[in-house]
């Protein structure tokens, strides 16, 4: 087969609802993965992510809005009329049926010929390294391997998109880390277009070209993890996707390339006004605990960094960094991380220091001050 | 020196061997109980029966009995209904219960509690009262009594056993194992042949033999509903008063016999479908 000739197919979701009594599960989203993407759902449980992907398998209609794929209107189409396979959490094999029945269960439905049926089969166990399990029951694998059948089982039908609901949730980390560059590896081989949906904040940053980070049943953010992560849009996007530090304060000027802060505690930063795609006063400012830099006496930071003060807590000694608690001028807590290359031994609790970081590395969110400060 | 150290710590984590003897014995002695009048039966149907009737005392081991096995017409008559009611009706049984049961299992639907009380009354209601009604609705109906209506009387007390056990089956196949049909482009009709229908077949045929059994075994429904019909129980029970033939140990040693296989055929091939 000749992976990279198959053509490639986007998906688009136009203003789907999906509502359960008086629940809203999914509300009035908008979406395009283009063909050939490793795309991300993330979200907490409870976000509408999973919803989102039953209604594109075609286990859930939506109430309003259309499922576009290919160009195609599936969004009321059965499950087993539409060119979508789905990778289950629990992987759903037929456990009377062996390794080889399993991955040809789709091949048979589409009629296809038997010889066919057999080398595109055998061709997909190969890919995921089971040719020798082929006679095999799904009880006698390993999760791993339950995983890779799976897995085998929908591509082999080489769908237009591959749905993945947390398939690596049941497996331990080391098998997960492994699982995540063989799903990456195969991705790149075939080319379909996978839609991925995770609570795993790492996974989703790890694999994915582009992700849509999902609260409540409505999309925060999309973008390619860097720019999620860099920039995220929402306050919800930046405590969900790793730590990071938010202090409030107001936008004092502005102008094309610099926007202007003080901070609650009254200290001035400054930091790219395309960082800024809100416009109210009140905004919150975040930075990275890694991109803290820590000075102390009389250091001076790089020319024309942001600066604020703090004392420092307790910290933990994670091997690659240092982690600390820090506590700024207006009692707010920070944490920083600093990279275990500089410092011999560990700030001691209590020091006064000076936290300086990159304006570029700087982001900011809106903030709404009259409504009480939720962390 | 430390007390803490002496103490055998071990002992109250150790199993019983006392205890663990005594649950083997009362296994042992349950199934004793429950096996003896069979083994009785079995031995008895070797034993020597003068004049036609079998005999409390042991006379001597002959095989005559089994020779003779099929010589009553009536008996073997009857035993011929017996065994086709009984495989009949266990099969309506399981084709009638197994939608019922999937249903029962699966869906939400108007009715469903009604139907969970039927299903529990048609297993409680004692059989005098099924046989009664039974002949009472045959009656109105003008329904001349014999096979037919052992027939439909079994059927009637027999899909209520099948959807409970079946239902069971139901009850712990995965969900998702539908959906992934359904992904991989099976329609309902086609997933239920390849998925759902082989992996409840082991309680089909469960519920089939239970069936099959409580229907071979019935006397007290049979008799309002039986007519001039024999079956294999109605003919043993009217034997009993003028002295039964050895006849009716060694076909009751078949039945029994036939019983054990099939179970045992159903356990091999259950645990093969699952292991192999």
């Amino acid at each position: 087969m000749n992976a990279t000739s198959l053509p490639r197919h986007d998906v688009r979701l136009e203003n789907v609802m999906k509502q359960f009594g008086p629940w809203v599960a999914v509300n009035n989203i908008s979406l395009t993965i283009n063909g050939g993407e490793f795309f991300s759902l993330l979200g907490p449980s409870g976000c509408g992510k999973s919803t989102t992907l039953s209604m594109i398998g075609g286990f859930e209609t939506p109430n309003s809005g259309g499922i576009y794929l290919g160009g195609e209107d599936v969004s009321r189409l059965p499950p087993y009329k539409r060119d979508v396979n789905t990778v289950f959490q629990s992987y759903a094999l037929f456990p009377h049926l062996d390794i080889f029945e399993n991955v040809a269960f789709g091949l048979r439905r589409k009629g296809l010929p038997k010889a066919e049926i057999q080398n595109r089969t055998h061709e997909m166990l190969n890919l995921v390294d089971l040719t020798n399990f082929a006679k095999r029951k799904p009880g006698q694998l390993s999760g791993g391997q339950q995983q890779r059948v799976a897995l085998a089982r929908a591509l082999v039908n080489r769908p237009k998109l591959l749905l993945l609901d947390e398939p690596l949730g049941a497996l331990d980390l080391k098998l997960r880390k492994q699982m995540q560059f063989e799903l990456k590896r195969i991705q790149n081989e075939i080319g379909i277009t996978f839609l991925f949906v995770t609570h795993d904040q790492e996974e989703a940053m790890a694999m994915s070209d582009r992700l849509a980070v999902m609260s409540r049943g409505q999309i925060e953010q999309v973008g390619t993890p860097a720019e999620v992560y860099d920039h995220p849009a929402t306050e919800f996007v930046a405590s969900f996707l790793g730590a990071s530090n938010l202090i409030p304060g107001e936008v004092t000027a502005r102008d094309d390339d610099i926007t202007s802060v003080k901070l609650e505690d009254g200290a001035m930063v400054k930091l790219p006004s395309t960082a800024l795609k809100i416009y109210g006063k009140s905004v919150k400012i975040g930075v990275r605990p890694e991109k803290f830099q820590i000075i102390t006496g009389t250091e001076t930071p790089e020319p024309g960094w942001n600066e604020i003060e703090a004392i420092s807590g307790v910290s933990v000694y994670l091997g690659v960094s240092h982690q600390y608690v820090m506590t700024s001028r207006s009692g707010r807590q920070l944490s920083v991380y600093e990279q275990n290359s500089g410092r011999d031994s560990p700030l001691a609790p209590g020091t006064t220091v000076r936290l300086a970081w990159n304006p570029a590395h700087t982001f900011a969110v809106a903030y709404d001050p009259t409504k009480a400060d939720g962390e | 020196m430390s007390s803490v150290t002496t103490l055998p710590a071990t002992k109250a984590y150790s199993p019983s061997r006392v205890g663990e003897r005594l649950l083997s014995f009362f296994t042992w002695a349950m199934i004793a109980y429950n096996m003896l009048p069979i083994a009785v039966m079995v031995v008895f149907s070797f034993n020597t029966a003068p004049n036609g009737h079998v005999a409390l005392k042991w006379l001597g081991f002959t095989l005559d009995s089994y020779k003779h096995a099929f010589a009553i017409q009536d008996l073997t008559g009857a035993l011929g209904n017996s065994l086709e009611v009984a495989a009949g009706s266990a099969l309506i049984s399981v084709i009638l219960g197994t939608p019922l049961a999937l249903a029962l299992a699966r869906y939400k639907f108007w009715g469903k509690t009604l139907t969970d009380i039927v299903i529990f009354a048609d297993i409680a209601a004692p059989a005098v009262v099924v046989g009664a009604s039974l002949l009472a609705l045959f009656l109105t109906l003008n329904l001349p009594r014999g096979l037919l209506t052992i027939f439909i009387a079994h059927v009637a007390f027999n899909v209520a056993f099948a959807v409970v056990v079946i239902r069971a089956r139901v009850s712990g196949l995965d969900r998702a194992l539908d959906r992934a049909a359904a992904d991989l482009g099976a329609t309902p009709w086609v997933a239920f042949w390849t998925v759902v229908f082989p992996l409840i077949l082991p309680g089909i045929i469960g519920a089939w033999l239970l069936c099959f059994m409580l229907s071979i075994d019935d006397l007290i429904i049979t008799t309002f509903v039986a007519g001039q019909t024999l079956t294999f129980p109605l003919w043993v029970y009217g034997a009993t008063k003028i002295g039964t033939p050895p006849q009716v140990f060694v076909l009751s040693t078949f039945v029994f016999i036939g019983g054990v296989l099939l179970a045992l055929a159903n356990a091999a091939l259950s645990r093969k479908r699952e292991s192999a």
